[in-house]
């Protein structure tokens, strides 16, 4: 688990400190939490499978939505838009172009890209609420986008369009569901590596630096304008592979699923995960499936209200999100190893 | 040209609509620096309180201050209780706050009022003027607007009260080193916001009637007048509703291919190259900040 991401954040004395030993407490979670995810889903039934997929692609834009806001600061309340960008460049190229869905994810990312990329030119001029009201802007705008009748050859238009499910490859014996799983597991697991790697370079301490104090950072010869715009290219590039796996697992898009609702529930994720701390993308994202299961069960009438009061109980009792929670476990177990 | 003209006109009665939603919006945001996104929802269960008012028969009036006075106290009591312990948290963490306090409402009221739409009394009647383009409600609900608007100017501007509360919302450090009290400032801005978001959505309510998902739409516009007239100046913020609103109705009218669907997204879009050009807003403070 990278802690260089955390530079602004006090979370007081439960800042784990760099180990000498190679199996330091946060690489051996990582790496149980990464056991379980490979190992759990052998033992589960096909639709817990597909939760747990959405759970997995939901953490990868949630983990893109950590680069841009917890490490250089812009909030966005649009990542809605990107993930829909990503679905359908990839249903389209699949459906109409035939394109393989190995080669159309990738494909899709840099589209999102090149868009986030460019968008971060007029977020440049915005800050605070007005970055969030022009980026919640996109959000709104994507869906009715989408429907338009002069696309609907290409989109489908309101009905959306069908994506065929990948079949598992090499005559593998197992279920499409746990494919798709062990593939979006497998791009995440790249994803979470390239980005920790991306925080801990050069660049990575550029965005923080502007996160921080921007006239700092331009008086110490940070591009703002570059890494700014760099820094939502990259996190539109992610959600947008978010994006295109969510077509392929569910096997259909539509413009009605990317609404401004589900970049709220992508904001909050990251918020009760814990900003900017990447392992919490995991957590906000299972918050995010599971929680209004939850409230659903508890009252049918009330669901969200139910789910609003869960997400005040988690923001009064940890306001640093799951990373406070895991610091918290991290420095008990300190103590007991220590005692030892 | 009657045809623009006409449109602007009923851009104007929308806008008013935008108007009085975007100064509570600003109302919040001289309080507490931050946009609440569930002041919508606050207002939708306030014209609620209003009309159950109604339905015991209380005359309009006496639902109106009643439904005011007990959206104040409810604002302030939303503070205390819910977001003066957040205080220290990140702004992130406030905003998720806000977005509960959103679900927790709607949720209730569609509970308590079910999710049918209601008809709303207005006082003004409903006679059309200029020739139909406005009604006299329309009419009526902008000079609530404009009163409203001139008491807000005399208040932040003139009494001592008001003026503590814009010192405590821009700079709570050296406010409470004079003395003003900056926690009970950011609870009775709660509760002003809460009040005048209860005017708007009574006033509102006749036009757009009333169900528990009426004010989403209505939210975001009065978001999209606040900023673009800007945040720091309730007159601003009445310029941009009206300005939304007019420039709403005539991309409708005007730009070919924009039909209700893509109305939301030209507004937000026209608002954005106005932002990028003028990133305070139309009539904002250009903020400066200290190195």
């Amino acid at each position: 688990m990278s802690t260089a991401q955390d530079t602004s954040a006090d979370i007081a004395g439960t800042r784990p400190a760099a180990g000498k030993s190679i199996l330091t407490v946060p690489l051996v979670a990582s790496l149980a939490t990464l056991g379980l995810l490979i190992v759990v889903p052998l033992f589960l039934k096909n639709f817990v499978v597909f939760q747990l997929t959405m759970i997995v692609i939901y953490a990868i834009a949630i983990l893109s939505l950590n680069i841009l806001t917890g490490a250089s600061g812009q909030v966005s309340l649009g990542h809605s838009a990107f993930f829909a960008v990503g679905a359908y460049a990839t249903g389209i190229m699949m459906e109409h172009a035939n394109v393989p869905y190995l080669l159309a994810i990738p494909i899709a990312g840099v589209i999102c890209f090149v868009i986030g990329f460019l968008f971060g030119f007029p977020a440049l001029r915005l800050k605070g609420v007005y970055l969030a009201l022009a980026t919640f802007a996109l959000a709104v705008a994507a869906p009715p986008l989408f429907k338009l009748g002069t696309f609907e050859h290409w989109t489908g238009g309101v009905q959306g369009l069908l994506v065929t499910k990948p079949e598992p490859p090499f005559g593998l014996d197992i279920s499409q569901d746990r494919y798709v799983y062990y593939l979006s597991l497998t791009i995440a697991l790249i994803i979470y590596l390239l980005s920790v790697n991306l925080l801990n370079s050069r660049s990575g301490r550029a965005l923080m630096a502007i996160r921080d104090n921007e006239i700092a950072a331009s008086s110490m010869g940070v591009d703002l304008a570059l890494y700014k715009t760099l820094a939502f290219g990259i996190s539109a590039g992610f959600t947008g592979i978010a994006g295109a796996l969510g077509a392929i697992t569910v096997a259909y898009v539509a413009p009605d699923a990317y609404t401004f609702n589900f970049a709220i529930a992508l904001f909050l994720g990251m918020v009760i995960g814990g900003v900017g701390w990447l392992p919490g993308s995991l957590a906000g994202a299972a918050f995010i499936v599971f929680v209004p299961n939850i409230a659903e069960g508890i009252s049918k009438g009330l669901s969200y209200a139910v789910f609003g009061v869960f997400i005040f109980a988690v923001i009064f009792l940890l306001p640093n999100g799951a990373r406070q929670l895991a610091y918290y476990l991290y420095a008990q177990i300190k103590k007991l190893v220590s005692r030892f | 040209m009657e045809l623009f003209t006409n449109q602007v006109l009923s851009g104007i009665a929308t806008g008013a609509i935008y108007a009085c939603m975007a100064l509570a919006v600003v109302m919040i945001y001289e309080a507490i620096d931050h946009l609440n996104f569930a002041q919508g929802e606050m207002a939708m269960f306030s014209t609620f309180a209003a009309w159950q008012f109604m339905q015991w028969g209380i005359p309009y009036w006496g639902a109106f201050v009643l439904s005011v006075v007990l959206s104040f106290a409810a604002g302030i009591a939303i503070e205390r209780a819910l977001f003066r312990p957040l205080g220290h948290a990140s702004v992130l963490v406030q905003i998720a706050g806000f977005i509960a306090l959103f679900a927790i409402i709607n949720s209730v009221a569609g509970l308590i009022w079910d999710f049918t739409i209601k008809p709303f009394p207005t006082p003004f009647g409903s006679t059309p003027l200029l020739g139909g383009v406005i009604s006299s409600h329309q009419a009526g609900m902008i000079a609530v607007t404009i009163l409203l608007l001139g008491f807000l100017y005399v208040f932040f501007s003139f009494t001592r009260v008001g003026l503590a509360m814009r010192a405590a919302a821009t700079m709570p450090e050296s406010a409470k080193l004079v003395g003003v009290n900056v926690g009970w400032m950011i609870a009775l801005g709660w509760g002003l916001a809460a009040a005048i978001g209860a005017i708007a959505g009574i006033m509102i309510a006749p036009v757009i009637f009333l169900e528990p998902n009426m004010m989403g739409g209505v939210l975001l516009y009065g978001f999209v007048g606040a900023v673009l007239g800007g945040l720091s100046s309730p007159a601003g913020a009445v310029a941009g509703g009206f300005i939304v609103g007019v420039l709403e109705n005539l991309a409708g009218t005007y730009i070919p291919g924009v039909g209700n669907e893509l109305k939301l997204p030209i507004a937000l879009a026209m608002i954005i190259a106005v932002l990028v050009f003028k990133p305070n807003g139309l009539f904002g403070r250009v903020q400066v900040q200290r190195v």
